[in-house]
């Protein structure tokens, strides 16, 4: 048998998303970021909303998400995602807009500008990537950095008494009679990773039925930034960030 | 035909019902086809300090909303008569209500009239009628619009809720025209 | 419908000329002396009649954040403030600019710096003719004088910053903001159809349809070499924008023998005080920059020439006084008098101060 008679649309298990494009990602390898870039090229493809999606890209490392997801995007100052978003919802009530923010953006920075989108219940998704890192930066410590943990700007681990402690924003947000759906998800896996998926797409279709704010976190490793390797890093996420970021739905006010 | 140009302030505390006075005097400029400039003091001394609004009637394009003398000068209470006195135009008015004033105005070339509109809206019960009542005596003495246009104005500058208030109001402003003595015309 | 006389305040006809310029979005916080903008516009309640959203949002940061976005589906979008707000706005400003977005700004300038005073002022001159937020980069800057100018500034802004994928600023003060005046309101304009932004702004967020490669908007680019041809093209537009859309008003100037340099409600006072000049028989002279950016520079040169004094007269220390050094570069000496803190002078005062610098 020919290589070729093996390449058949027909044989076909696994392909790229097709709004995924070929540019190279800045991204480490191990990263959890491809992964979620992947779920959302997925779904914007299966739920058809390829011509109705505007994507806001943040300051952190998926600044760069617009490089790699062939949708409209636009970059927005840091922490501003959903203020930036709220314009663009309300202002094209029909299109899918969704951001996709960083700890350090969305939980520091940007804490006004996530509170009150979600309090308003902006019909948006938000995507929370919670590495308890900053990222980009080169490893500086996030309001989510555990207890102990140690980056660039807590050398000797972070204390409550300099720090004070890591924020579960997510808990906060789903106090907030504006938001539908708050949920923590991770993708260290493949039964997470379909988890994910199906939340991402539950956060989606809740946008588009305007039900209010959602918001998917996704506990993320950061494998540069904790100088591990990505095995490693899953394992310490496992041990360490699950138990503070424990998994599962926070608010589901739309299935009850 | 003379080219018109009124330059008036009316000063006094806040909650006075100044702002809407030079309102409504506004609003009849503009029916009456005027160039008009209302210029507020504004912040929160609206609300109980010393307030007071500048009006500028005029024919032709109005250049200064800001200006350091007046036509026509009407003072609510003693800081406001001490304050503008001086800022009356050679020749021009002042008319000062009469509910604690300790000193009248002294400037000999100037004409001066009184109004005890405070005290007559005490008397008619109605404290609300007062500046009306103020707004009347300016007219008889400066009848820089036509008491037709105030009418009307009075529909413009009032919210719908209040029209049944308008009545009331012209009222007022008819027996503010009464109640202005003269006490020096020049 | 075509053109409607009103009696406003300069806040309110901000208000009322958006709606009829048919603007998408208005995003903004209160701040004295400007909260009126929102509060008429609340009132009217556009959302209604010409479908244009209007939000409180939870701060400036954010309400300029909100006009980012806006700007970038393609929609006529604005906010309003008063100085510190608008210090808040730099930022959000910035990216604007960058981003290359149209978008109109209302600054009701009141005195500062910190909270300042709640009063007039025109201390913010610098911050927005010079750009303002980090980068290099120009605003148009309009001053209104009067009422109807509020509103017709509502309508050039936007167009301005259509045209040149650029945010534009009314430069207005607690005055102007405050004051009521008779004015026409500009024809009613329909607010653009999808289909309209699709040709008018082809770079505009709509979604990505099959076939059209994705619109990205940022202002980051990490290529140096790149940054550089982006940093060209902007300064291109600019002196493309230096030259075509100069605007100011010259009144007495021709035969003057000093020129009054004046902007905003200043230059209503001041008219005042030139014409008791030339009832005095002193020969004065207003220019007054419409444009702050792009400023007036060759008119004032020109007049440098022939005129034995210019002088700048501005509610702040002394900023557009600068510009006006630049233009004539060293041809006459420019005399500057000014006010702070919220004092506003009055016309008297500034006669004296004529009289003083030039009538020995």
């Amino acid at each position: 048998m020919d290589i070729k008679d093996i390449i058949k649309p027909e044989n076909i298990v696994y392909e790229k998303p097709r709004l995924m494009n070929d540019n190279p990602m800045h991204y480490c390898p191990g990263c959890s970021h491809g992964v979620v870039h992947k779920i959302v090229a997925e779904l914007v493809d299966e739920m058809g909303l390829e011509e109705k999606t505007i994507g806001i890209a943040p300051v952190g490392c998926a600044v760069f998400a617009y490089n790699y997801l062939d949708i409209d995007w636009i970059e927005a100052a840091h922490g501003r995602a959903p203020a930036v978003a709220t314009a663009i919802k309300r202002l094209n009530p029909d299109k899918f807009v969704f951001t996709y923010q960083g700890d350090g953006d969305l939980a520091a920075i940007g804490t006004a500008e996530t509170i009150h989108a979600c309090n308003r219940g902006e019909n948006i998704v938000i995507i929370f990537i919670n590495n308890g890192i900053y990222g980009m930066t080169g490893g500086q410590m996030a309001p989510t950095t555990l207890l102990g943990m140690k980056t660039s700007t807590c050398p000797y681990g972070r204390t409550p008494e300099l720090n004070g402690f890591p924020l579960k924003i997510s808990n906060i947000l789903a106090q907030l009679d504006g938001t539908c759906y708050i949920t923590r998800q991770s993708v260290h896996n493949a039964a997470a990773i379909r988890k994910t998926k199906a939340a991402i797409k539950k956060a989606i279709e809740n946008s588009m039925a305007k039900k209010g704010t959602s918001l998917v976190e996704v506990v993320s490793t950061c494998n540069a930034g904790w100088k591990k390797t990505p095995d490693e890093a899953n394992k310490w996420m496992v041990e360490n960030m699950f138990e503070k970021y424990p998994l599962g739905d926070i608010k589901n006010t739309v299935d009850e | 035909m003379n080219k018109m140009k009124k330059e008036i302030i009316v000063a006094g505390f806040g909650g006075q019902g100044i702002l809407s006075l030079g309102k409504i005097l506004a609003h009849a400029g503009l029916i009456e086809g005027k160039e008009i400039t209302w210029m507020p003091s504004y912040g929160p001394e609206q609300r109980g300090g010393t307030a007071n609004v500048t009006v500028i009637l005029s024919d032709d394009r109005i250049s200064s909303p800001v200006l350091n003398s007046y036509d026509v000068v009407v003072v609510l209470n003693q800081p406001s008569l001490d304050r503008f006195e001086k800022d009356v135009k050679p020749g021009g008015t002042i008319i000062y209500d009469s509910y604690g004033i300790r000193h009248t105005p002294t400037r000999k070339d100037i004409n001066i009239y009184r109004i005890d509109a405070m005290d007559e809206a005490i008397e008619m019960g109605n404290a609300r009628a007062f500046n009306m009542l103020v707004l009347g005596g300016i007219l008889k003495v400066c009848p820089v619009v036509s008491t037709e246009s105030i009418v009307n104005s009075l529909k413009e500058s009032l919210a719908v809720r209040l029209h049944s208030l308008i009545p009331e109001n012209e009222k007022a402003i008819l027996h503010g025209m009464e109640i202005i003595k003269a006490e020096q015309e020049i | 419908m075509s053109e409607e006389i009103k009696l406003l305040k300069g806040n309110e006809a901000i208000a009322h000329a958006a709606i009829r310029y048919g603007a998408d979005g208005y995003f903004g916080y209160p701040i004295t002396p400007q909260s009126e903008i929102m509060e008429t516009l609340m009132t009217l309640k556009p959302w209604e009649s010409t479908g244009m959203v209007v939000l409180q949002a939870e701060s400036e940061v954010a309400a300029i954040n909100m006009v980012y976005g806006g700007a970038g589906s393609g929609k006529a979008v604005m906010t309003s403030s008063s100085s510190p707000g608008v210090s808040l706005k730099q930022e959000g400003m910035s990216y604007l600019a960058g981003t290359e977005l149209p978008a109109l700004i209302v600054n009701v300038m009141r005195g500062g710096p910190g909270l300042g005073t709640i009063q007039p002022s025109q201390a913010d001159y610098f911050q927005a003719v010079k750009g303002g937020g980090h980068g290099d980069y120009k605003v148009i800057t309009l001053a209104p004088s009067s009422v109807q100018e509020m509103a017709d500034f509502v309508y050039l802004g936007f167009d301005l910053a259509f045209k040149y994928r650029n945010p534009a600023i009314i430069l207005a003060d607690g005055i102007i903001g405050q004051m009521m005046e008779k004015v026409i309101l500009p024809p009613v304009r329909p607010r653009r159809t999808e289909e309209e932004i699709r040709t008018q702004c082809p770079w505009a967020l709509q979604g990505k349809p099959k076939g059209r490669k994705p619109n990205i908007l940022t202002s980051l680019e990490l290529s140096p070499a790149v940054m550089e041809d982006n940093n060209l093209r902007f300064q291109a537009k600019y002196r493309e924008i230096e030259k075509n859309e100069v605007r100011y008003e010259a009144i007495d100037c021709d035969d003057a023998d000093y020129i009054i340099v004046a902007f905003g409600s200043l230059a209503r006072i001041c008219l005042k005080a030139q014409e008791m000049a030339r009832e005095e028989g002193i020969k004065v002279g207003i220019l007054r920059p419409i444009t702050l950016w792009p400023f007036p520079s060759d008119v004032i040169a020109e007049y440098a020439k022939r005129v034995k004094g210019i002088i700048s007269i501005e509610l702040n220390a002394g900023q557009m006084v600068e510009d006006i050094r630049l233009a004539v570069n060293g041809a006459i000496d420019v005399k500057f008098y000014g006010r702070l803190g919220g004092i506003v002078p009055t016309p008297d005062e500034i006669l004296e101060v004529i009289k003083k610098e030039y009538i020995k």
